[in-house]
């Protein structure tokens, strides 16, 4: 008994001591699907080689919103993980509320200002602090096309709108489902703001989804706008409400449809079902945004904490976070593309590789480099809210697209 | 040590007397001592977080409570939004056909049950099984079923109806009644119970009595039988409400809310203001007009039905 106590004691001890020495990072995110999930595990075993101890804190589902209302409870209780997958302008709602601990000592030994595009660092700092860490970029304006189902209607690829629906019509009259898509609001969403940065380019695409320009709102563009994505609808099968964006892209998979317009998350699909790219599928940007990118960048946001060691072991997370290494086989499981500028893409394939060159050239010419409104890059989450129940009302009924333009103008004011 | 003597003798005597005292006492305090925690959460989980919805509501609280006062612009805000309207739209007509429709077939069913037929017993457990389901349950084999593509409809044509349409869950103007029939399939059996449980209490004698006076079978369902279920019908209408009002899970599982925004209900829309949309001041008010709803509906019913029931004994 005596013996048992005194090795309890000692075990106890010793554990004591040795979270002491090393730090503990919890880590609240929502990768838990297969590839993403095996992307984390890699960043987990990093932390645990520097020494410190990974508390894996995953909320499976709901698109993150299970998790933000655990991070929620959490946080107003004084006891926040020390890191949490949060992403666009939510950081900076977070860190307004001063939970957000600096990151500025690591990223000034690690020169994060010199590797990171100057949209995406802003992005990640708050009164010019970095408090939270990129972690991969998504490209929005996607278009993913089963070259199969094209060539059976003999008809090539679209490289703009007008193109897009003479195609459309093409593949309709020969039996393909043209366009498969998924009635979620924020699949709407997607698709409406790639057609408006084909229509309007980046420029007006800042004015209507960033600033907020009412002019910009209620312009002829927008108008237009509206009008093709009502077309959109006319090549859609009758089951396409409430579908999922991954029902919509095995359609493509199968050759059943011909095109999704989607972000590049849904390359997973395609090698999953062993299909190549540039053979098996195409991945091209959408109709018209050729040299534009839409990101969408998933983020760690870093959460003040109480001890040093658990700062110590937060910083080394941020700075593996951002390594060569980490970036590579995350983005590599994910679909996306690392976020770094200087990075070796010589192991990614043909889509992730034109997927960098556009991000390269259009962050180093500070042209056509936007942030995603469909995905909460753009705008705080009560307006991008206030959007997607202007656009998939709009989608779903007969409303005209002058009557939406006023509501989409209306509906943001009401939701600054 | 005289004193101490008397003393004690006095406590001797005392004692039986004391004892059924605190007996007394005991079953005086206990009640009230047992159901108090029960009280105590009620009043702080219900009522202390009603009062304090009421007053987010009337703050600029975002992603976290604040309580900043801002008056009544949450509810200027609520009342300016065109989707706030089709939910309060979309409330009415499902509470209404789906409260209207489970007392409807509730009551045929439990009336058919209750000519004394073969096998009762097997019929009522079918007829009362959708009730085991959750509404999560329901709402997904109705999306299923309801599919244009994998459901009613292609099954239907498979047969060899090729025109046949039923296309309502993919229908903006439609969608809501896919709602209520889904509701209407996992309450009615429920209704049905509770009106069987009345009609096995409807006096037979009276019944008896009736028919000696040559009243005619429908006669004695309309005049007699149905009137004398009225408290049943209070309680299944008060359930029914209650259920319609709070409706989230089943339209969550089988429209999502859609398409659009076309089957969106008020319970929907204080999920998403308040809990992903970082809009809580707008959801707490939203919150609110729910409650007063309710409150609006089922007081003045309450009120009525009480009072005649006092008239009556």
């Amino acid at each position: 008994m005596n013996f048992r106590k005194s090795m309890l004691t000692v075990a106890l001890t010793s554990s004591v001591a040795f979270t002491a020495q090393a730090g503990e990072v919890e880590v609240l995110h929502w990768w838990t699907s297969g590839g993403e999930a095996a992307a984390v595990s890699v960043l987990k075993s990093m932390v645990e080689k520097e020494g410190h101890t990974w508390k894996d804190f995953a909320v499976a589902g709901g698109g993150g919103e299970n998790t933000m209302t655990v991070l929620r409870a959490r946080a107003v209780s004084g006891n926040p993980p020390s890191s949490a997958q949060i992403k666009g302008l939510e950081i900076h709602e977070w860190a307004d509320l001063g939970f957000l601990s600096s990151l500025n000592t690591v990223a000034e030994s690690e020169g994060w200002k010199d590797v990171l595009p100057e949209m995406v660092s802003n992005i990640m700092q708050f009164d010019g602090e970095f408090v939270a860490v990129p972690v991969n970029v998504h490209r929005v304006n996607w278009m993913w096309a089963n070259p199969a189902a094209f060539e059976k209607a003999g008809v090539e690829l679209p490289t703009s709108l007008d193109e897009l629906w003479a195609a459309a019509d093409k593949l309709k009259a020969a039996g393909i489902i043209p366009i498969a898509h998924g009635g979620q609001a924020w699949q709407d969403a997607t698709t409406f703001e790639s057609i408006a940065l084909s229509l309007g380019g980046p420029e007006f695409f800042v004015k209507a989804f960033v600033e907020h320009d009412p002019a910009a709102l209620q312009s002829d563009t927008m108008i237009e706008a509206f009008e093709q994505f009502r077309k959109v609808r006319e090549y859609l099968d009758p089951g396409f409400p409430g579908r999922e964006w991954n029902i919509a892209t095995s359609m493509v998979i199968r050759g059943d449809a011909a095109m999704q317009f989607m972000g590049d998350w849904a390359k997973g699909e395609f090698s999953a079902a062993n299909m190549q790219p540039g053979t098996d599928y195409l991945c091209l940007p959408f109709p018209g945004t050729e040299n534009m990118f839409t990101f969408n960048i998933d983020s760690l946001a870093m959460f003040k904490q109480r001890s040093a060691e658990n700062v110590e072991a937060q910083n080394t997370m941020a700075r593996l976070v951002l390594s060569p290494e980490f970036q590579e086989t995350f983005n590599m499981n994910k679909g996306s593309i690392p976020v770094r500028l200087d990075q070796d893409m010589s192991g990614f394939d043909a889509c992730a590789q034109a997927s960098m060159d556009t991000f390269k050239s259009t962050s180093a010419s500070g042209e056509g480099l936007v942030p995603s409104m469909a995905h909460g890059m753009s705008t705080t989450s009560a307006v991008q809210g206030a959007i997607y129940d202007v656009t998939t009302t709009f989608f779903n009924s007969s409303m005209t697209a002058q009557e939406a333009t006023r509501q989409l103008a209306s509906a943001i004011r009401a939701a600054q | 040590m005289s004193e101490s003597k008397t003393a004690d003798l006095t406590s001797v005597a005392m004692t039986p007397r004391r004892n059924s005292r605190m007996g007394d006492t005991l079953a005086y305090w206990m009640p009230k001592l047992v159901l108090s925690p029960t009280l105590i959460i009620v009043l702080v989980f219900f009522y202390g977080f009603i009062l304090w919805t009421g007053y987010l509501s009337f703050t600029n609280s975002r992603m976290l409570p604040s309580y900043d006062f801002v008056g009544w612009a949450n509810y200027v805000r609520l009342f300016n939004n065109e989707r706030w309207f089709v939910s309060l739209r979309n409330l009415a007509v499902y509470s209404v056909l789906f409260i209207v429709i489970c007392l409807a077939i509730g009551l045929s069913l439990a009336i058919l049950l209750d000519q004394k037929i073969r096998a009762e017993g097997a019929l009522r457990t079918i007829y009362l099984y959708p009730m085991a389901l959750s509404f999560i349950v329901t709402g997904t084999v109705w999306k299923w079923m309801l599919n244009p593509q994998v459901g009613i409809e292609q099954f239907v044509r498979s047969l060899g109806w090729e025109t046949f349409r039923f296309d309502w869950l993919v229908d903006p103007n439609f969608s809501i009644y896919t709602i209520v029939v889904a509701a209407v399939w996992q309450s009615s059996g429920f209704v049905m119970a509770l009106f069987l449980a009345g009609l096995r209490g409807v006096d037979d004698s009276i019944i008896k009595a009736a028919q000696i006076d040559g009243a005619s079978r429908f006669m004695i369902y309309t005049r007699i039988i149905i009137p004398s279920l009225r408290p049943v019908f209070f309680s299944a209408f008060v359930m029914l409400a209650h259920i319609a009002i709070k409706s989230f899970d089943l339209a969550l599982a089988l429209t999502g809310g859609g398409p659009g925004v076309s089957s969106d209900l008020p319970a929907i829309f204080m999920y998403q203001m308040s809990f992903t949309r970082n809009q809580m001041g707008l959801g707490a008010a939203s919150a609110m007009i729910m409650l007063l709803t309710v409150v609006a509906i089922l007081v003045p019913y309450l009120y009525s039905e009480l009072r005649t029931k006092k008239h009556e004994h």
